[in-house]
């Protein structure tokens, strides 16, 4: 009669075995990504255009606001994109570097995307995890004031805002943060009712885990795969919104610029024959919108492979 | 002889390699006749029936023979497979609601499988759709049959399924794990319903269950399945009554039985198999009590003994049954 | 006979079921999970709890835990009424009463590594303990379910469902509680893993000298571990008594119904076994039969029994049958 030995004695002998690390779920979705050729695709665009916000300036001949006064009256001509003058991509009708204001132009519309998610990622991950795991009245409460914001014409709002207030980054800046994450607040809740019925909250609830340990523990980890997601598909979202407001006029201010404003610049010489003021700026435009897509679409099939 | 499995391999292309669902599969079924797959998680019992049915998922390739009275069913085209399995084999799963649209009334769902296949009129085929829900006990059936799938219970649903599956005749029934979500008294009444079927529709009948109890008062006869493999095939009886594989021998006493007063339950050591990483010899070797040198290496051949009883071990049955 | 660790007199949970589309202000419905349970439990003791689905045995597991708020009745563990703790008792119930679950892998956070989810109990009752002593602790856990220690570092996803069950089990147990529920925690495991679980859980109890409550449907897995069962239907209970006496001499209809409907990994004896299906299904419990809850599928139901609800009977010493028309009979005897 052979032993139906317990496990007992085969973890005697391997006990003194090295610890061996676990591969998280983060580390299989990022195996998961990095095979996703599209989304690795966006993501290099993503980090070229990023060095070229950061490091542009550098390689830029002119400053951003400085008029290149020998080419007044002949930016037709001596405008164009050009090695040897040292305005790579052109100059605007004003004389001014294209290179340099491109430059500062994706650098605006990068922040005003990425700041726009953040908000979004913080402030609507956490409102929406709390209204979910509270339920019943707090919850309503609390969605209920989402709907009433949500009801507001933003778009009107913010106008009138920069219009009284004065135009400024800033008004942009909290007028996007102020919409952005009521979305993602929705978003979280959602999710956030269907993992507080998880086996495992249950456990730390009745082991009695403080219940904003509970959120930040074991909710808000869980949330995070369709929080990124979402944030990296809210980016361009962000950019788009801010382009917009810039196009009417309203949005970064002179010297300033930003790809929308640029955009706009550009669409209005289009008439004189200077394309590349209205190329260049789109092309990045573009660009990053689509890196952006790229990226988010990857990392959705990365963090949920469930309808692989 | 109704079925005839040759070889059947089934394997799973995935991002991190193939694995080996099923590795050469081999057994017939006689005509009436009922069968008992049992295995564990892992095992290929259900991935054998999906093959055989032409109804493996998108990345999953059989090979091998599979002979339905004459037809090699792996060369048929997913068309000629439709019919097969519309007509000829009948199949119920464990939950009811893969196979019932929940927002066609039963009614029409039942109906469409003989408009479509028997080309009966939709009032003909209304009327023995009811007949076949009476026949599996569905109480009012005549006036229940109008309503929606979620209106059932669990147990109703899986009746509506049997009766659904029924519908064209079929001369093979596979139901695969058909009460394991059902509780015991509904299990119990399930089971009575398949055993009056198999006797007043001569179906022969494949259950591919976990259940050694379920298999014990319905099949004639068992296959033990593990890691894909066949470890023991036979009559029900003997195969219970004195087992000759360590798996079979080991789950049968791993099971608490109701009717004995056993202090400690015996165990099989370890977990069941990665399929992604089978030993190239027995798959059960890693967990067997009987384990020799040869076990990991070399694959033991299944052989008859007894005249229709089959073993697939290297260490002979005296010494498992002593 | 010492103090009962745990003793619940007349426990009625009930939810508040809103129709879907009902106005805020309308009366909702009422679903009785569990009602007028009563029954001791003593230390060292390992109660069974035996149901089909919706008989309430989760819920009941629940109301005991502390996450799901009793509607009526007491729960009084070590002497102590649940429902009107201080804090600190509170606190101290909740370190003492622990739980396992039937979804091995969904009882564990998918983010967290073993280490951590192990620990997390021993992180929130037990602040002070170094970060070294946690580890050793942990491990030393592990270790006792099963678990080879060097995987503190891993994740739930890379563990079979057995080896998972054993994680939420360390988990359970690293602050030695005095008693210990488990909500199926063997049914959503392999037959040949069943058996490990089970023989791992008598032998902890064992050890550690737990109290513990074993909940499931499956009887014979309940008749191996308890030293008493409890049979619930629809929220009440059927019958009490010890394990063998339960299953060999069952008085009450639903528990010989529901020991007939057990298939026993034995040909010969199978065919032999008297066949005695239950016929129907479990009512709704919003609107429970009046009287007798089972009577709409019992065999021996009478008139009188729609009239009130039966008293649970004691036909013998520790053996209560909630049934007038009781009478032993052992189902599993072979008929000739």
């Amino acid at each position: 009669m052979p032993a139906y030995s317990s496990d007992a004695e085969r973890l005697i002998e391997v006990s003194h075995l090295a610890e061996v690390q676990g591969r998280s779920l983060w580390a299989d979705a990022r195996s998961r990504f990095v095979r996703n050729k599209a989304a690795m695709a966006g993501a290099f665009i993503l980090i070229v255009i990023a060095f070229f916000a950061l490091f542009g300036q550098l390689i830029a001949q002119y400053e951003r606001d400085m008029i290149d006064f020998t080419l007044i009256g002949a930016n037709m001509q001596k405008g164009v994109p050009s090695i040897e003058t040292g305005h790579y991509f052109g100059t605007d009708s004003s004389g001014r570097d294209l290179f340099a204001r491109v430059v500062q132009g994706t650098q605006i519309s990068l922040m005003v995307g990425i700041v726009g998610a953040l908000v979004a990622v913080i402030v609507g991950t956490l409102y929406g995890a709390v209204a979910g795991y509270a339920g019943g009245r707090t919850d309503d409460v609390m969605m209920r004031l989402v709907d009433v914001l949500m009801s507001i014409p933003f778009m009107f709002v913010l106008i009138l805002m920069l219009v009284i207030f004065g135009r400024s980054i800033f008004m942009l800046f909290l007028g996007i943060g102020l919409i952005s994450w009521l979305d993602m607040a929705r978003i979280a809740r959602g999710q956030t009712l269907s993992i507080k019925n998880k086996e495992f909250v249950e456990v730390a609830h009745a082991t009695g885990v403080a219940p904003f340990k509970i959120i930040m523990r074991h909710i808000v980890p869980n949330l995070l795969g369709i929080v990124i997601v979402y944030a990296t598909l809210l980016v361009p979202q962000m950019i788009i919104f801010e382009s917009f407001i810039s196009f009417l006029g309203l949005g970064v201010q002179e010297p300033n610029t930003s790809l929308g404003a640029l955009i706009s610049q550009g669409a209005s010489n289009m008439a004189y024959g200077v394309l590349w003021q209205l190329f260049f700026p789109l092309g990045f435009f573009v660009l990053t919108i689509f890196g952006f897509f790229f990226v988010g679409d990857g990392l959705r099939d990365a963090l949920d492979p469930k309808d692989r | 002889m109704l079925l005839d499995i040759d070889n059947l391999r089934v394997t799973f292309s995935t991002a991190d390699g193939d694995v080996n669902a099923v590795n050469g599969v081999n057994f017939q079924l006689d005509e009436r006749e009922t069968l008992a797959i049992v295995g564990e998680s892992g095992s290929g019992k259900s991935q054998t029936a999906f093959a055989l049915m032409g109804l493996l998922a998108r990345n999953g390739r059989a090979s091998g023979r599979v002979n339905f009275d004459g037809t090699d069913l792996l060369s048929l085209t997913p068309r000629q497979m439709n019919k097969v399995r519309s007509k000829q084999i009948g199949m119920i799963f464990q939950d009811p609601m893969t196979s019932l649209n929940p927002y066609i009334r039963i009614s029409d769902q039942m109906a469409e499988v003989l408009t479509l296949h028997n080309g009966v009129s939709k009032k003909d085929a209304i009327a023995e759709s009811v007949r076949m829900l009476d026949a599996v006990k569905i109480p009012d059936a005549r006036n229940r049959i109008r309503s929606y799938p979620h209106e059932f219970s669990g147990g109703m649903r899986q009746r509506i399924m049997i009766a659904m599956s029924l519908l064209c005749r079929p001369r093979l029934l596979i139901a695969d794990e058909p009460t394991t979500a059902l509780d015991v008294t509904v299990q119990a009444q399930i089971m009575q319903l398949l055993a009056e079927i198999r006797d007043d529709f001569g179906t022969a009948i494949i259950l591919i269950t976990h259940d050694l109890g379920v298999v014990a008062g319905f099949c004639d006869r068992t296959l033990v399945l593990y890691g894909g493999q066949i470890m023991e095939d036979g009559p029900t009886d003997p195969v219970f009554a004195d087992p000759t594989h360590p798996y079979t021998k080991g789950l049968l006493r791993a099971v608490p039985r109701l009717d004995r007063d056993d202090d400690e339950l015996l165990t099989i050591a370890g977990e069941p198999p990665d399929m992604s990483r089978l030993p190239q010899g027995c798959p059960f070797s890693a967990r067997c009590g009987y384990v020799q040198n040869v076990c990991p290496r070399i694959p033991p051949e299944l052989l008859a003994f007894d005249g229709n009883r089959r073993r697939a071990c290297h260490v002979s049955k005296e010494e498992v049954s002593a | 006979m010492t103090d009962p660790i745990l003793s619940l007199r007349n426990l009625s949970v009930t939810f508040d079921i809103r129709p879907r589309g009902a106005w805020p202000w309308t009366q909702p419905l009422k679903l009785h999970a569990v009602s007028d349970m009563s029954f001791d439990l003593q230390p060292g003791e390992c109660l069974g709890v035996v149901g089909e689905s919706g008989s309430g045995k989760s819920t009941l597991a629940r109301a005991i835990v502390g996450t799901v708020p009793s509607s009526g009745g007491q729960i009084n563990f070590e002497g102590h009424d649940l429902a009107d703790m201080t804090p600190r008792q509170r606190r101290v119930h909740r370190r003492d009463v622990q739980m396992i679950f039937q979804d091995p892998l969904a009882a564990l956070n998918p983010r967290m590594t073993v280490g951590d989810i192990i620990a997390e109990p021993l992180v929130t009752h037990e602040p002070n303990v170094s970060r070294a002593d946690r580890k050793a602790r942990v491990q030393d856990m592990m270790q006792r379910v099963g678990l080879l220690p060097n995987l503190v570092n891993r994740y739930p996803h890379e563990f079979s469902g057995g080896q998972c069950q054993r994680i939420g089990i360390a988990r359970a147990l690293i602050l030695k509680p005095k008693l210990l529920i488990c909500d199926e925690p063997v049914s959503a495991l392999d037959v040949s893993v069943q058996a490990q679980v089970v023989n791992l859980l008598r032998e902890l109890q064992r050890d550690m000298g737990l109290s513990m409550i074993f909940i499931a449907h499956d009887l014979s897995v309940v008749k191996h571990i308890s030293d008493r069962v409890v049979v619930m239907y629809l929220g009440r209970q059927m019958e009490v008594g010890e394990a063998q006496t339960i299953t060999m001499r069952p008085e009450h209809p639903y528990t010989q119904a529901l020991i007939a409907s057990v298939p026993i990994p034995d040909p010969v004896l199978e065919r032999k076994r008297a066949r005695r299906t239950l016929d129907g299904e479990l009512p709704s419990p919003i609107s429970p039969p009046s009287g007798c809850v089972f009577r709409t599928r019992c065999p021996k139901a009478q008139p009188s029994c729609a009239k009130a609800i039966p008293p649970m009977l004691e036909v013998a010493p520790g053996h209560l049958v909630a049934c007038p028309y009781h009478e032993p009979e052992n189902v599993l005897a072979v008929s000739a």
